[in-house]
């Protein structure tokens, strides 16, 4: 069983966290941070296996990580998974996501964590390994995704404007300069 | 309709997306706090919306706002709203964020059921996988009863995604639900032979999730899994495979032999690592368990440990890492062929990988000889110098000790050559291993008689310089090596050179900043050392005229008659004692000393300390039998009554004094432990008769002669306190250093002195034709156990296994052979509501329907019931057992050297089924029978099933609607946290909305509306904020309780414009006491220790009619209630209210009545929940 799968950058910031047994949100930020600072001072080349997170799990439980470029990912498992094995699905994983966002860089998961949990739901299910096979998954991705875009159709129309209005960063000028009046405006055209 | 979505949309360009929001959060990394505080605000104005879009979008917020370590969770009933929009992408968010933010425990869960079981058999199959990758998150017991029939159905689904996804969740609703485990077993081991190996590979994985736990009840599969194992080329199910095999080899031997072929053709074979790792440890796990009777596993264990060594001399850390786990597995066993792997092992330890270097360490264990050890140790020593870590080097430390201690020293040649080994790690800064240190120079010392010579002159030196010791204060765990130091030079004073020198030391002002227990064995050996002064100057008898002698002794006294108030001032009562004891026996000294009568003192004080101290096996204290009629749970005096009793608090304890009134009880245990006035004759027969069980007690340590004390006072204050000042030296000239020994070893070695390797030889002969024990080259070790009270053995069975009592596998350890019982069916989906409805009926009415009931549950069961009997059928234990046996049985004949494809093995075991088969013919015509009977029987079990009393579930669901029926509102109190939720659900059956709509309240003081989203207008009454358009809808309306002892009635009246009129519905609201319960898990003892310790002393019980049936009413009962145990009628319940009071229940039927016996630690609480029940069950 998987218990917990945790992505966070070089500086311990948390990018992904997905926890299979219940931890308050307190707990949570705590194993983060004890994870963060049991991974981040091993160096590159040594092994990607580490016993002894205090909070998370107890002497069955280890730690598989792999660092990628600004990124660590780390999965909590018991003696029942295999430790080559799961290296090889944080490859799986990395990899997908690599596909799903094109050359994918910490931006991407900043961004689109909802979409980051999306990919992993299809990877693991309830702490266990749904699916290994990459072609596979992304199949399954995207025909998701396909589902997504038939139901925004026309109605999403404006949003997605709207959404492209504020990439170009400009929402937040709009903001300064603050808007309220502008629905004041439209209902005194009465139309 | 277009203009409001254009207004949505209009809307919706100024709310933050989840973009904007982690763009702002970056954007104010100075005040991200305040930031983040300030979204919450606009999320929470967004969920007040009723667009859903804009809801979803909040919800999406909250996810990642969750990530970041807020807790969301006062959002979850927006979170079930959006989870239950139609659309595809707002389900996904709404999922999505129930699998971050719900736990098992969450309130709301309990609305979703419906939900999620209509995503369940949803058409897209997008969405049915959906709901079950978010239930596999958040799945409660409950769900778990309610949805287990739906995820089973999904077992069947065309689509192998859904098939695939409902295997693993299975296993969550095992984890929740265990009586699901024997009706789901047989349609999940369909799934090992799915079509789809996605599907195989997630029963597999299922299937070895719960073998890991329970391995012998699933050993049945072995046949099939084997056949997997060898005709699968999928590494994944392959790894999960080998892995489970591993866990069921310890169980069945024969299984192992079977294994060894196709797995070590697998070693050969394949190129993945992984594999290749994993084929090995089951090959190891295999070996482990058939130590012995197989001729050829040394080919075996030879192929394991070479491969293994490939592992580590790989460059990849991972491979030297796991090489290294694996070989510690085969050094149990195998140690030999571990050891001729020596130098790669030692290479490892020099490894720039802390991992690798502390799993090198393990094997380092098994790696050292009488040879080699000095060096090793050296070599872990120099580790131990440059180690940056303080874990690190603890680890270091302790591994230093146990491979030397392994065994009874098995590996020391010289003593004091260890002795030495432990003085210089002493010198350890910042370790927590002191104890440690402090435990092994004491055992040696005990155990090596020949060595003490040498541990006391170290141990001495070590007193003289305890400032080395207890300079820094980190190094603080390091002063329990003086602890040893002190206890060893007062034991074995008589090996000390100058015990004058040693006292001062013990006597050092500084002494008195050591922990309190330290310091006490500091007093307790002085006194040793003290006598042992008195009676080596000059011989006793001579005393008196020698006046150098007396000179000497006289000034030894005054030194420590002066030092040792310094301890009596000491805050630890310990040391206090003992110094006032051995205060007052010097001066006795003194005093006698000035008489000139002092012949003999000393001999008499040694002998306060006589007899020798033996080593007490680690058990022992434990196997010590408890005298007869010692309770020491027991209190010897009653407890002092408690301070909030009331008037009558003896009536309402009545268990623990079942015999008589407890005053009398309490006044005669008191009478009889008064202390009889005893006469000296008595005295003296009752100390002679403890003498004499002292004696024969060999856990008594033996004392000398009795020590007089006189009780007098003396002023500490005039005594001088001589303060010492050392200077400080770097090394202490005379310690031992290790290094030498090892030179020393190093010389003869290569020089091979052949002449002193005689002499040593000689020695040992004679000594081992003097002794019986195997003799050390230059010590005796001994090694005995140690002591143990009479008849009691080391290993008598005191490791209990201490499984885990909530681990949820326990309740999964079922066996699964045994054919599936009638009742033994998942839940069904049955109509509450009517079944509630009925049971109000008349009698006439109940009657008829009751039949309409059974109808239709044989209708609805029959084909479930069909299907699980015929699966039943196939894993029936007798034909398949004989053939598993076989099957296993088989492989001795096959395991011997011959060596055959694999494919041809499995086509051979087909074979021996079928012979099988044919030989249990006869079974299976008895079986035939059974079938018929069984059939047979069928209907009368559905029968009887369907005649078995409906449930009665609590619903506390409530319906009002106003004059003209077009509104009607449904509410439903539920308990979040300790807050009461009552949702109120409107269905507007009109085509306008619902415009302003106000709620008030009658005032009650402890319950408080959290007017979250309303307004509050200058009435008290609360307007809401939007229209409610014509449909649907629920708003929650969330109350803080003050007391939730209590029961409470809400009355609200709700007023709103519909169409063109004011309308107004009264709402009430009955919140039973109830509610605030939730069930407390407790065992029957604690249970029944609870009722007898009088903590529960409020009482309240009611006797009423009932046309409910027990189960019925017990039914209802446990949706608040934990069932501690049930005796035909009766049941005992427990349950506890948010400010964690207890609620013991007695529910008994008799007849048409029930009775309820409530217990309590408040009485309010237990006469409302008494009350609240009878209101419901007496109808």
């Amino acid at each position: 069983m998987i218990k917990a799968i945790l992505v966070f950058n070089n500086h311990g910031k948390p990018r992904l966290s997905k926890f299979y047994q219940y931890f308050n949100e307190d707990m949570q930020q705590q194993i983060i941070k004890e994870t963060f600072q049991l991974v981040s001072k091993r160096d590159d080349n040594v092994c990607n296996f580490l016993e002894g997170g205090s909070l998370i799990g107890g002497s069955d439980y280890k730690l598989i990580y792999r660092h990628y470029a600004t990124l660590y990912f780390v999965f909590c498992v018991d003696s029942s998974e295999s430790e080559l094995g799961i290296l090889d699905l944080i490859q799986v994983f990395v990899e997908t996501l690599d596909k799903c966002f094109e050359n994918v860089c910490e931006l991407d998961l900043i961004f689109h964590v909802d979409k980051v949990h999306y990919i992993l739901n299809e990877l693991v299910m309830g702490g266990m390994v749904l699916e290994t096979n990459m072609s596979e998954i992304l199949t399954r991705i995207e025909e998701q995704n396909k589902l997504e875009k038939l139901e925004a159709g026309i109605t999403a129309a404006p949003a997605r404007a709207v959404s492209a209005v504020k990439n170009m960063n400009l929402s937040q000028q709009i903001k300064d300069i603050k808007l309220p009046d502008l629905p004041q405006a439209i209902k005194d055209l009465k139309f | 309709m277009a203009l409001r979505k254009v207004k949505g949309n209009l809307e919706r360009m100024f709310d933050k997306n989840l973009t904007d929001l982690v763009r702002g959060i970056r954007n104010n990394k100075d005040n991200e706090t305040k930031f983040i505080a300030q979204c919450i605000e606009e999320i929470k104005l967004e969920l007040r919306q009723e667009n859903i879009s804009v809801k979803a979008n909040a919800v999406a917020k909250l996810t990642y706002l969750q990530m970041m370590g807020y807790d969301v969770s006062w959002a979850c009933f927006n979170v079930i709203e959006v989870m239950s929009s139609t659309k595809f992408t707002y389900k996904r968010i709404g999922y999505l964020a129930a699998s971050q933010t719900f736990h098992p425990d969450t309130e709301v869960l309990m609305l979703t059921t419906n939900m999620v079981r209509k995503d369940l058999n949803s058409q897209s199959q997008y969405e049915a996988g959906l709901a079950l990758s978010g239930l596999s998150c958040f799945i409660s017991p409950d769900l778990a009863r309610d949805l287990a029939n739906d995820i089973m159905t999904l077992l069947s689904s065309t689509r192998p995604y859904l098939r695939k996804k409902a295997v693993l969740m299975m296993y969550k609703v095992f984890l929740r639900f265990p009586e699901a485990l024997r009706p789901a077993f047989p349609r999940l081991k369909e799934k090992l032979e799915d079509p789809d190996s996605g599907v195989q590979s997630a029963a597999v994985n299922v299937v070895c999730e719960l073998a890991r736990k329970n391995p012998k009840n699933y050993l049945s599969l072995a046949p099939v899994f084997f056949k997997l194992m060898t005709t699968s080329t999928n590494n994944w199910m392959l790894i999960k495979i080998i892995k489970l095999f591993g866990a069921l080899t310890p169980l069945e031997p024969r299984l192992g032999k079977k294994l060894i072929e196709p797995l070590t053709n697998l070693i050969h074979s394949t190129s993945a690592m992984s594999l290749l790792y994993e084929c090995i440890n089951t090959v190891i796990a295999v070996l482990i368990s058939i130590s012995s009777g197989m001729p050829n596993h040394s080919t075996s264990i030879q192929l394991c440990v070479q491969k293994l060594r490939i592992l580590i001399e790989d460059s990849d850390q991972n491979l030297k890492y796991l090489g290294l786990l694996a070989m510690s597995k085969i050094l149990k066993t195998h140690p030999k062929s571990v050891q001729s792997h020596k130098d790669l092992i030692l290479q490892c330890l020099d490894d720039k990988d802390e991992s690798i270097r502390l799993r090198a360490l393990d094997l380092l264990y098994g790696m050292v000889s009488k040879k080699n050890l000095m060096e090793i140790v050296k070599k872990l020593m120099i580790h131990m110098d440059k180690a940056e870590g303080t874990s690190y080097r603890d680890e270091l430390l302790s591994k230093i000790i146990e491979i030397c201690s392994q065994n009874n020293y098995q590996h020391i040649t010289n003593f004091e050559w260890y002795v030495s080994v432990l003085v210089e790690l002493t010198r350890m800064e910042g370790t927590k291993h002191g104890p440690l240190v402090a435990n092994q120079l004491l055992d040696v010392a005990i155990r090596v008689a020949a060595i003490r010579a040498f541990v006391v002159a170290q141990m001495a030196l070590l007193l003289d310089n305890s400032h080395f010791i207890t300079g820094f204060s980190q190094r603080a765990s390091m002063c329990e090596v003086l602890f040893a130091a002190a206890w060893i030079c007062g034991e074995f004073s008589e090996f000390l050179t100058d015990p004058k020198a040693t006292l001062e030391a013990l006597l050092r002002a500084r002494v008195s900043t050591l922990p309190g227990h330290i310091q006490a064995v500091y007093v307790q050996n002085i006194m040793k050392l003290y006598g042992r002064i008195l009676t080596s100057s000059g011989s006793d008898a001579s005393m008196d005229e020698d006046m150098v002698a007396k000179a000497a002794v006289e000034e030894v006294s005054e030194m420590v008659a002066a030092r040792l108030p310094s301890f009596v001032e000491s805050s630890e009562l310990e040391v206090q004692e003992r110094a006032s004891c051995a205060l007052q026996l010097v001066k006795f000294v003194q005093k006698q000393l000035t008489k000139g009568q002092a012949a003999g003192l000393g001999a008499e004080i040694v002998s306060l300390f006589d007899g020798e101290l033996n080593p007490v096996a680690p058990k022992a204290q434990k196997k010590v039998q408890v005298p007869e009629g010692l309770d020491l749970d027991e209190w010897i005096n009653e407890p002092p009554p408690s301070e909030s009793s009331d008037s009558e608090p003896e009536v309402q304890r009545p268990s623990l004094f079942a015999t008589g009134n407890a005053e009398n009880a309490y006044v005669e245990s008191y009478q009889s432990s008064k202390p009889a006035e005893l006469t000296q004759e008595e005295v003296q027969r009752n100390r002679e008769a403890r003498q004499q069980e002292q004696a024969c007690n060999p856990n008594y340590l033996k004392g000398g002669g009795k020590l007089e004390s006189k009780s007098g006072m003396f002023d500490v204050a005039e005594v001088p306190v001589a303060q010492l000042d050392l200077p400080v030296a770097l090394k202490i000239p005379g310690l031992a250093s290790s290094d030498h020994y090892l030179q020393k070893q190093k010389q003869t070695s290569s020089k091979k002195k052949v002449s002193t390797k005689k002499k040593k030889k000689s020695k040992k002969h004679k000594e081992s034709s003097d002794e019986e024990e195997l003799a050390a080259p230059l010590h005796v070790v001994n090694t005995d156990v140690g002591e143990m009270p009479e008849g009691a053995t080391l290993s008598d069975g005191m490791d209990d296994d201490n499984n885990d009592l909530n681990d949820p596998h326990r309740a999964l350890d079922v066996n699964l052979d045994e054919p599936l019982r009638a009742e033994e069916t998942l839940p069904v989906r049955s109509h509450r509501e009517a079944v509630k409805f009925e049971v109000t009926g008349e009698k006439k009415a109940k009657k008829k329907s009751s039949k309409k009931e059974e109808k239709v549950k044989k209708s609805k069961k029959q084909p479930i019931m069909m299907d699980l009997l015929q699966n039943g059928e196939h894993t029936n234990a007798p034909t398949e057992e004989p053939s598993n046996d076989f099957w296993l049985d088989h492989a001795e004949y096959e395991a011997m050297p011959d060596t055959s494809q694999s494919k041809l093995q499995v086509e051979e075991n087909e074979k021996p089924k079928k012979k099988s088969s044919s030989k249990t013919k006869e079974k299976s015509k008895e079986k035939k029978k059974k079938k018929e009977k069984k059939v047979i029987n069928e209907d009368s079990l559905v029968s009887s099933l369907a005649v078995e009393a409906p449930t009665f579930v609590p619903d506390l669901k409530q319906t009002m609607s106003n004059k003209d029926k077009n509104v009607l509102i449904c509410t439903r109190p539920i308990l979040t946290g300790s807050q009461l939720l009552i949702s109120v659900e409107v269905n507007n059956t009109t085509t306008s909305p619902l415009r302003s709509a106000e709620i008030s309240f009658s005032k009650n003081v402890e319950l408080e509306l959290i007017p979250d989203g309303l307004t509050t207008t200058e009435f008290g009454s609360y307007r809401f904020p939007q229209q409610f358009p014509p449909g649907c809808f629920t708003f929650p309306l969330l109350f803080n309780v003050a007391n939730v002892n209590r029961a409470y009635s809400v009355k609200a009246t709700l007023i709103f414009n519909l169409e063109s009129y004011q309308d107004k519905i009264d709402l009430a609201v009955a919140v039973p006491a109830t509610l605030f319960l939730k069930p407390a898990p407790i065992s029957g003892s604690d249970f029944a220790e609870k009722l007898a310790n009088g903590e529960m002393q409020h009482l309240s019980s009611r006797k009423f009619e009932s046309s409910k049936s027990f189960q019925q009413a017990l039914s209802y009962c446990l949706a608040y209630f934990y069932l501690v145990e049930q005796v035909g009628d009766t049941a005992s319940l427990a349950a506890q209210n948010p400010q964690g009071r207890n609620v013991f229940l007695l529910i008994k039927s008799q007849g048409t009545s029930l009775s309820l016996d409530g217990k309590s630690d408040n009485q309010e609480l237990i006469e409302n929940v008494v009350q609240s029940l009878q209101t419901v069950l007496a109808v």
